[in-house]
């Protein structure tokens, strides 16, 4: 990037308001439930009502009678059909692949969660295809679940799949050579300190439900699948090779407006497939439009950790090892990405921002009876975020030291770092973004604001930690070495039109993250034009050539240098063209302002000029280049970004109810070069408010039997607005990503990551100021706990 | 199927309806006012909220029927006919208090009327109202804050965007 660009009215560094805005402001987005395709029927799905069963009797005659019904679909219209593909294989510390179960777009046989599909209704309207489903006579034989874990693991527990030997995916660990040393570490140690969690259940909730339309044209033989999807490319892979055995070329995925996914929006689902397979089948368009009910039961949850984690300091209280064994729930199947969370995408991230240098991580994947757990906001990373840094919080209060004194002491200040844990960091300050905490978040105010509160009758707490976090997921000979069964590069096709506007066509997908405008910030910087003259397109196989989408906080770091590589090209090709019409040489041509000019002289053309040669090439290098200007490249990351920072809450917890507040949030952030610093504020408020809803609301709950009781907004606290604070947020500590052509590393997920551990360490805190011998409390931390914990 | 008939945006509209149709849907699927949005089954959610003689409403807790002969106000006809946003929408995309957009039309729709019995409300008052809406992505931080510089409030002194 050219280094004298510091355009804040626009380009890279301002903060323009968003163009797609102004569709969703007054009512004009184009979500898939808007979408309606002539003669569409509606789908809907007959789901298991039980945790785990044998059909025993599925009877269909009756309800395929009732009015408006077109046909219903079970289990063996799919029999050859292929099952949902996982798009990871993790191998053990032995050596072996993990166990990889079927998974049916419809039930054969068995259904291992509620929610499981076993048949599906095509009918004219919702309501006749919701009737007719209520009219099948299904039998189910219940067999005993397993839902727990550590049951699931035990000798003789019901296994989810009965051709699998046990309900153990994998045993996985990291670094397996370590173990050894990590052990002799902790025989040697000053100090251990261990602490067991829960890493709570989650599920993403994005406000707009999922939906899917198949459709079919017969006269081509090319099917269409309008979804809500994160990442369209990926769908089309997946469910044309693995499931459908549709080409690419004669399957179409298209993710218009997308309200939210938060990574339950990355994987493919079963209602997809059927939707593209039942419109080919019935020569009509079939839409599925989840209900909310339906959501909580069917999209992939998150997280469901539990977890052992030690900490071993010497006697200056340097940390001299970690070491962790986790349960990491998959759920009844193994969804699209399920096996890298717990894994690649967590274990890679154990030492945090210390220099620690022994660690050791084990961690068992198990199936249950329960709807499938992937990637949610972080994925893996929140999850290792938070041992880490409650643990150092607990060793700090063991230990009788200043909390944030012993993070500093044992930060990685060095880089490049390579870590115990297989990855190296490129560029980071800690001792900077913590400079910038204590400023922001004013901690050297806080003992009169917990005076204050104490007058009041509250208890105060003041909770700080670090977070890292490897982003711009990834480089592709890496995640291949590692079990990815796809490659992470990026994709860009950048198409100058005659009259010198530009048309990006990105693989990334932008379903609330603001690419429309941000993405054209960074062209407008680069070849000085105005961000108006340049539109993005994404969401539809059918422009970009292909696409991993957007996931991981790698959109702007990944898809982003695709986009500047293929522009580059342009830059480079519409020289020789200005060369030429200027009649002087490649190398002398410098553009600025949208302007080419011969250095030296003042001899310039403008962009228009050279767009318009490219396009009417009367007078043009014909013999050396061809006409036209459109450019496409493809960008694989050298290494994975590490954005960073430095995180503070403060609570108030009301002594009689055990109801948390949360007072004051302030947030740290490094995130490398910044192109719209008010959508990256808006990023971090998310992340935030995810966080805190994880840490004092959120919780997936299943009963004994499987049942799904947290199944509707009713059931699952979702952070509202009264549950929250404003929040001090800051990004000014910027240290560039070495290895990308922005210098940028991510903030898609940082808040999400960052601030669980804060709350909780805050709610410790205050406990403890009262005298109260709490160490830990899992989350959501309720009143109800809380209070519970006070009680001891 | 019965007829319904009600002024939309200050239009009169009828339909055919189900004993069963609820607003939003009779809205969403006869109308194509899709502005409109349907984010859950509990009426918890608040993305489908618009207005029925000035109250706001969530659609999905009304029959179509039950509004024969009302006056209904949705998202899509909050701007000017020349496509100039209003205040509470112009300061939604000044403060940056929207992401995906799926709960925006809901979140529009109730601040119109939070500022309509409360034209200068506190902080603590815009959070309280909006217990029924839900937004995934913002932390509701620039929403909130949004609506109060829709309210001609100086947000300047509010934490950074």
């Amino acid at each position: 990037m050219p280094k004298d660009i510091d355009a804040k009215e626009s380009g890279i560094g301002a903060a323009t308001k968003r163009r797609e805005d102004i569709r969703f402001l007054s009512g004009t987005g184009n979500y898939t439930d808007d979408i309606n395709v002539n003669g569409q029927a509606y789908v809907h799905f007959l789901r298991s009502d039980v945790a785990h069963g044998r059909i025993s009797s599925l009877e269909t005659t009756a309800a395929a009678a009732m009015p408006g019904v077109l046909r219903i679909f079970t289990g063996a219209d799919f029999e050859g059909v292929g099952g949902l593909p996982c798009g990871w294989q993790v191998t053990d510390r032995f050596g072996e692949v993990m166990q990889e179960p079927a998974h049916p777009v419809l039930a054969q046989g068995k259904v291992r969660h509620v929610g499981d599909p076993i048949a599906a209704v095509v009918a004219e309207t919702p309501e006749q295809a919701r009737d007719a489903a209520e009219a099948i006579e299904l039998e189910i034989e219940e067999l005993p679940a397993v839902i727990d874990m550590k049951a699931a693991l035990q000798d003789g527990a019901p296994k989810v799949h009965d051709d699998l030997t046990s309900n153990l995916c994998y045993d996985w660990g990291f670094v397996e050579e370590n173990k050894d040393a990590v052990n002799k570490a902790f025989d040697a140690a000053a100090h251990v300190t261990t602490l067991e969690l829960v890493n709570n259940r989650l599920i993403a909730n994005p406000m707009e439900p999922r939906v899917a339309v198949g459709d079919f044209n017969r006269a081509t033989g090319d099917s269409t699948l309008y979804t809500t999807s994160q990442n369209p490319h990926v769908i089309r892979l997946l469910m044309g090779a693995f499931v459908l055995g549709i080409p690419e070329h004669k399957l179409r995925v298209v993710a218009p407006d997308v309200g939210g996914g938060f990574g339950s929006k990355i994987f493919h689902y079963a209602e997809e497939a059927f939707c593209t397979f039942a419109a080919k089948a019935l020569n009509r368009a079939v839409k599925w439009t989840s209900s909310r009910s339906e959501a909580f039961m069917s999209d992939a949850h998150g997280r469901d950790h539990v977890t052992k984690i030690e900490l071993a300091l010497d006697a200056d209280n340097n940390f001299t090892a970690l070491r962790t064994d986790t349960l990491a729930n998959m759920g009844a199947y193994l969804s699209t990405f399920a096996p890298s969370v717990p894994t690649w995408l967590h274990g890679t991230l154990m030492a945090g921002n210390y220099k620690t240098p022994l660690i050791y991580v084990n961690v068992k994947a198990v199936f249950t009876n329960t709807v499938p757990v992937d990637a949610y906001r972080g994925a893996g990373r929140p999850e290792a975020t938070y041992q880490l840094e409650r643990v150092i919080d607990k060793a700090a209060r063991e230990l009788g030291v200043d909390p944030i004194a012993l993070r500093r002491q044992n930060f990685i200040t060095e880089f490049p770092y390579a870590t115990p844990v297989a990855v190296e960091y490129d560029t980071g300050d800690y001792v900077a973004t913590m400079d910038k905490l204590e400023e922001i978040a004013d901690l050297a105010g806080f003992a009169a604001r917990r005076a204050e509160s104490e007058k009041a009758g509250k208890l105060r707490g003041l909770g700080v930690n670090c977070y890292i976090e490897a982003c711009g997921i990834a480089p592709s000979n890496l995640v291949g070495q590692l079990g990815a069964r796809a490659g992470l590069y990026e994709s860009a096709t950048v198409r100058v039109n005659a009259t010198g506007g530009i048309v990006v066509m990105t693989g990334s997908h932008s379903h609330g993250q603001g690419h429309e405008t941000s993405f054209p910030q960074v062209i407008s910087s680069m070849i000085g034009i105005p961000e108006d003259m340049v539109e993005i397109e994404h969401g539809d196989t059918n422009n970009a050539p292909m696409g991993m989408g957007t996931y991981g906080s790698r959109s702007l770091a990944v898809g982003g240098s695709a986009m500047v590589r293929a522009t580059e090209k342009i830059i480079a090709k519409a020289k020789k063209i200005a060369a030429h019409l200027m009649e002087a040489a490649d190398a002398d041509i410098e553009l600025k302002d949208g302007k080419f000019s011969v250095a030296g002289t003042d001899k310039s053309v403008a962009w228009g000029d050279v767009t318009l040669a490219a396009y009417v090439p009367h007078n043009y290098p014909l013999e050396e280049i061809e006409p036209g200007l459109e450019e496409t490249a493809f960008y694989d990351p050298a290494n994975f970004t590490y954005p960073s920072g430095a995180y503070a809450c403060e609570v108030e917890v009301d002594p009689d109810t055990g109801k948390v507040t949360i007072e004051r949030f302030a947030a740290a952030d490094d995130f490398g070069n910044i192109v719209n610093p008010m959508i990256v504020d808006g990023q971090v408020h998310g992340g935030i408010g995810q966080g805190i809803g994880q840490a004092l609301l959120e919780g997936c709950v299943y009963d004994e039997n499987g049942q799904l009781l947290s199944a509707s907004f009713m059931d699952y606290a979702m952070p509202r607005a009264d549950d929250v604070p404003f929040y001090q947020v800051d990004h000014s500590c910027q240290t560039p990503c070495t290895h990308n052509p922005l210098g940028v590393k991510g903030c898609g997920e940082a808040g999400a990551i960052g601030s669980p551990p804060a709350v909780v360490n805050a709610v410790v805190d205050a406990l403890q100021s009262a005298g109260k011998p709490v160490t830990h409390i899992d989350m959501p931390l309720s009143p109800a706990r809380v209070w519970a914990a006070m009680q001891g | 199927m019965t007829k319904v008939t009600m002024t939309v945006n200050g239009k009169p509209m009828t339909g055919e309806v189900e004993g069963r149709t609820l607003l939003v849907s009779f809205l969403r699927e006869t109308l194509g006012l899709t502005g409109t949005h349907v984010g859950c089954d509990t009426s918890q959610c608040g993305a489908c909220v618009v207005h029925v003689d000035g109250a706001a409403v969530k659609a999905c807790t009304m029959l179509a029927l039950e509004a024969e002969g009302a006056e209904v106000a949705t998202i899509e006809g909050q701007a000017e006919a020349d496509g100039t946003l209003n205040a509470i929408q112009a300061a939604f995309q000044e403060h940056h208090g929207l992401q995906c957009g799926f709960c925006t039309p809901g979140m529009v729709m109730s601040a119109a009327a939070l500022l309509k019995d409360n034209p200068k409300p506190t902080e603590q008052e815009v959070r309280h109202y909006l217990e029924g809406n839900l937004c995934r992505c913002t932390g509701y931080h620039n929403i909130v804050k949004a609506i109060m510089a829709a309210s001609g409030q100086d947000v300047s002194a509010i934490a950074a965007e």
